[in-house]
């Protein structure tokens, strides 16, 4: 067949449709008068356009289509034997001679139509004769048109169980044997139109070439509407006959196209019990046919089918479904050598969602395609393409999405191994996958032995493994990646204090490796993680007499002082001074003196050597003097030099507003309202005394700098810290000391060299009204203030 | 109701710790009020902060600047020096509402049960303030054995207290 141009295509189906419509006109006229002879030779005249070889199939079609239409009229002439006189035996006998062979089969077509409806034969007689003389037709596209009309016109014709057309027994076969020899014959038909024309043509005809499949479709549908045809018929006639035919046509676009069919058409039930047959045909394919796909569609059919109830199960289990399945792939990924390895991995995706589908439970399954794909990686270096290291991954998340537990993956004894054939960056992707899976259903990871699993797992964000450096990575990516680490180790938990520590000492060791830009990230958790293990165990009660018990809190301090020191690698001051101070009162808190004073100690050493920025140190300090003041655990002279320590650094700050500051909140170190608490009154009179020395400093170098004094807050503050030891009851602030204070203040406020402040105005006031306030509650408060005057 | 657009305002005392948190937060409500906890890594939050919802002014600090560290006197003067009527400072992570002459200090508690030197067992918990006229009611929302607890609390403010 040649193609030369469109244009001159459309002008030959123009043609062609004008000389059909040309005959038909008389063919008509003849109908009319009943002419049987006139109508003979109009209507062969008429099918004589189907001859041509110029169109191509599309336009072909368009051609038939014609034809086809008028077919029928002539159809129901032939029908009525009174009008034309004929029998219809006689009748089948005289369109034989109609000139040429393509008017002819059409012809006859028609005539057996109309034979078979009469009954005068049976059915599969007549089907058997028109099947056999279309061979008369080798031309491709004329032949697969030709018998694409006997398969209409044959289809309600069809000698099937219950159908009118039924004849004796094993009539079912017949029909069978009537579509399956179409069938084949279609088919190669349709792969030799793939032979002509040479390349660039060749493709314009692969395309064409395809449009045309679903005339070759159709007889599997109509197999599979055949009552007749059970189990075991599909299984001992019909598919050994298809499948033979796929796989010797040896052409990619049919056999693929076919397996489809044969997928959609026939029920997953006898998919399923032909199991073997059908995959036994997968390793025949050509290597260029998609058997991937082919597999998947397979699979989610039965996957679908065993999701539609459970009495179905023990048929996938007794058919030994994922095997064959898996035993399958196995050689379709042997026989197709150049398979891409991505090929070969979403073969086993595809299969480990069929498992994860129909035999949830069987873990072994799920292990075994794990396997196998750990085989499949093991023949190749690292993985390079993009799109195969997407297919692990969805392989590998697949389990976690099933099963919404990210401890089966770690049960799975081939996880890891497919992890390992992941390159960094790859593994990293994967390894927050498993983390978000974690969070997202609260997993719990209670064990040391799960722990070492998992960090082993993701191992890809706790150290820099070979090959990378951590400084390629953005750094946002990086810090998401540790923030999720961090907010793994919070999920680690274990109600038995022994697990939870072995727990921390593995999460320890391996963050360890982390360097020094994880391990902000990584140890702060820990650490809270240890802290609140250990004040569990203060809530039991003492060690167990007599018995060397690994969880004791003083262990767990060595250990948190070893975290600690590692931030110093970072180095991390501000973090471990926060950090020390926690481990301080958590020690206070179990009683154990030296090690809170050791854990002060380092706190302090940081803010000597460490802490230089002014900003960090005002926080610093105060997060001291906020701890010391809550510690109780001291004795004196400790106490006394870690105040002492304090009140200096307070008094060393930078600013003298921070210095004042600093210095007055010193004066709660030396007043606890504990029962126990200590109250020294004198030293909490000097750290306030020395606060307004450093204010009044302050004002003065305000003066001096700016021309004017600075703002009288500082004051302020002070008269307030002054009026809550008063009310505490140190008897060495006195009304006379606030009254004095008061007066300072006001005369500040009101001197021609002070800048009005609307701030410390209105803070003044309101503290002015807050000893009006407790004036006039009266009772013990009202008398302490009664020779206060505002 | 943690979905966006319900509430119109959040106030956060601190430690949210990571910019990832300030990002959420930013999704449910776009007017967002931070000062800086002793964890914060962004550096650029204040110490305290104040603002103006309806009739009530409100002041917004950590609380682990105020010594002695939950003290409600010594919150009672930072409120006084912020001269507001609502307090809300955190740190302790302990829930407290607590009303004296100058005004209110509240405390939402730690959102995420956070481990606390200060506090032994943690109740997650948080706050919802409805303000209106010169009355805010609070509700607070604790996490206690599994179960969501809730609690009420009326706030009048005398017109006579001029701020």
């Amino acid at each position: 067949m040649m193609i030369n141009g469109i244009e001159d295509e459309d002008k030959w189906l123009a043609e062609g449709i004008a000389a059909i419509q040309h005959n038909a006109f008389y063919m008509h006229r003849a109908l009319d008068a009943n002419n049987l002879r006139e109508a003979l030779k109009y209507s062969a005249q008429m099918l004589s356009e189907l001859r041509t070889s110029k169109l191509s199939p599309h336009k072909y079609y368009e051609l038939y289509m014609r034809a086809f239409d008028e077919l029928r009229k002539l159809e129901m002439f032939f029908k009525d034997e009174s009008r034309h006189g004929v029998s219809i035996v006689d009748l089948y006998e005289l369109v034989q001679h109609a000139g040429n062979i393509l008017p002819r089969m059409y012809l006859l077509c028609t005539v057996g139509s109309v034979y078979i409806k009469s009954k005068e034969a049976p059915a599969k007689d007549v089907l058997k004769d028109l099947v056999e003389m279309c061979r008369g037709v080798q031309h491709p596209i004329r032949g697969l048109f030709l018998r694409s009309y006997l398969a209409q016109i044959s289809r309600d014709k069809l000698p099937d169980i219950g159908s009118e057309y039924e004849g004796d027994a094993d009539s079912v076969m017949d029909a069978v044997e009537f579509v399956l020899q179409n069938f084949t014959e279609m088919n190669k038909l349709w792969v030799r139109l793939q032979h002509q024309g040479p390349g660039r043509v060749r493709e314009k005809l692969e395309k064409e070439r395809s449009e045309l499949r679903d005339l070759v479709g159709k007889n599997l549908h109509v197999l599979g509407q055949i009552e007749g045809v059970d189990l075991g018929m599909y299984k001992d006639a019909v598919l050994p006959r298809v499948l033979e035919q796929i796989v010797n046509c040896s052409d990619d676009l049919a056999q693929y196209y076919l397996m489809d069919c044969i997928i959609q058409v026939f029920p997953d039930e006898y998919h399923l019990q032909t199991l073997e047959t059908l995959l036994g045909a997968c390793p025949q394919l050509q290597p260029t046919v998609d058997v991937k796909t082919v597999l998947s569609q397979l699979m989610e059919r039965l996957s679908n089918y065993a999701a539609s109830s459970t009495d179905v199960l023990p048929e996938f289990l007794q058919v030994e479904a994922f095997a064959k399945l898996s035993s399958a792939i196995g050689r379709v990924i042997e026989a197709q050598v150049n398979m891409p390895i991505v090929g070969a991995i979403t073969l086993y995706v595809s299969l480990l969602t069929f498992t994860l589908r129909v035999h949830p439970d069987r873990l072994d399954y799920v292990d075994q395609v794990l396997g196998a794909c750990v085989k499949k990686l093991s023949s190749k270096p690292k993985l390079e393409d993009q799109r195969a290291k997407k297919q692990v991954v969805a392989l590998l998340s697949a389990p976690l999405e099933k099963y919404n537990d990210a401890v089966m993956a770690l049960t799975l004894s081939n996880y890891p191994r497919v992890m390992d054939h992941l390159d960094n960056e790859t593994n990293k992707v994967m390894a927050m996958v498993i983390i978000e899976s974690i969070m997202k259903n609260y997993t719990c990871i209670s064990t040391a032995d799960q722990v070492e699993v998992l960090f082993e797992l993701i191992k890809g964000l706790i150290k820099d493994l070979d090959g990378t450096a951590a400084d390629e990575l953005d750094e946002e990516d990086f810090n998401e990646e540790q923030n999720s680490v961090a907010r793994l180790i919070h999920m680690l938990y274990n109600d038995d204090p022994e697990e939870l520590l072995k727990i921390i000492c593995t999460v320890k060791k391996s963050i360890m490796k982390g360097g020094p830009r994880r391990l902000p990230f990584t140890v702060p958790p820990l650490i809270f993680s240890a802290l609140r293990l250990i004040r569990q165990l203060q809530s039991q009660d003492g060690d167990v007499a007599g018995e060397e018990v690994p969880a004791t809190p003083k262990k767990i301090f060595q250990i948190l002082n070893e975290m600690i020191e590692s931030l110093s690698a970072v180095p991390s001051p501000e973090l471990a001074l926060r950090l020390y101070l926690q481990c301080a009162e958590a020690a206070n808190d179990c009683g154990l003196e030296p090690v809170a004073y050791e854990f002060f100690t380092q706190a302090f050493v940081l803010y000597e050597e460490e802490i230089a920025d002014s900003k960090a140190q005002v926080t610093a300090i105060h997060l001291i003097i906020g701890t010391l003041q809550r510690l109780n655990v001291f004795g004196v002279e400790n106490r006394d030099t870690l105040t002492h320590k304090a009140t200096g650094y307070s008094a060393k700050l930078l600013k003298k507003p921070d210095q004042c500051r600093a210095v007055y909140a010193c004066s709660h170190l030396f007043w606890v309202d504990d029962q126990d608490g200590i109250k020294d009154g004198e030293r909490v009179l000097l750290c306030l005394k020395r606060a307004l020395r450093i204010a009044n400093a302050a004002q003065q170098m305000a003066n001096v700098t700016r021309g004017n004094s600075g703002p009288v807050t500082l004051f302020v503050e002070i008269l307030n810290k002054y009026l809550y030891f008063f009310e505490k009851g140190n008897p060495q602030i006195t009304s006379a000391a606030i009254q004095g204070l008061i007066e300072l203040i006001t005369t500040e406020m009101q001197s021609e060299s002070t800048a009005p402040n609307a701030a410390s105005d209105a803070f003044f006031a309101s503290t002015l009204r807050y000893i009006q306030f407790q004036k006039q509650k009266g009772g013990a408060m009202g008398e302490k203030y009664d020779s206060v005057k505002v | 109701m943690l979905v966006p657009g319900k509430i119109q305002h959040i106030i956060c005392p601190g430690n949210l710790c990571i910019k990832e948190v300030h990002d959420y937060l930013k999704t449910l409500c776009p007017d967002l009020h931070i000062t800086r906890g002793e964890y914060d890594e962004e550096m650029r939050y204040p110490e305290t902060k104040t603002l103006t919802i309806g009739q009530f002014k409100l002041g917004l600090c950590h609380g682990h600047q105020v010594i002695p560290w939950g003290d409600l006197d010594s919150l009672a003067m930072l409120q006084r020096q912020l001269d507001v009527d609502i307090l809300v400072t955190g740190h302790t992570h302990q829930f407290t509402a607590y009303k004296h002459e100058g005004g209110v200090v509240i405390n939402p508690g730690s959102a995420t049960g956070a481990y606390s030197s200060i506090t032994y067992d943690v109740n997650p918990s948080f706050v919802l303030m409805d303000i209106d006229g010169l009355r805010v009611v609070v509700y607070v929302y604790e996490l206690i054995d599994g179960e969501v607890k809730v609690d009420k609390i009326d706030f009048k403010k005398t017109t006579t207290a001029s701020h």
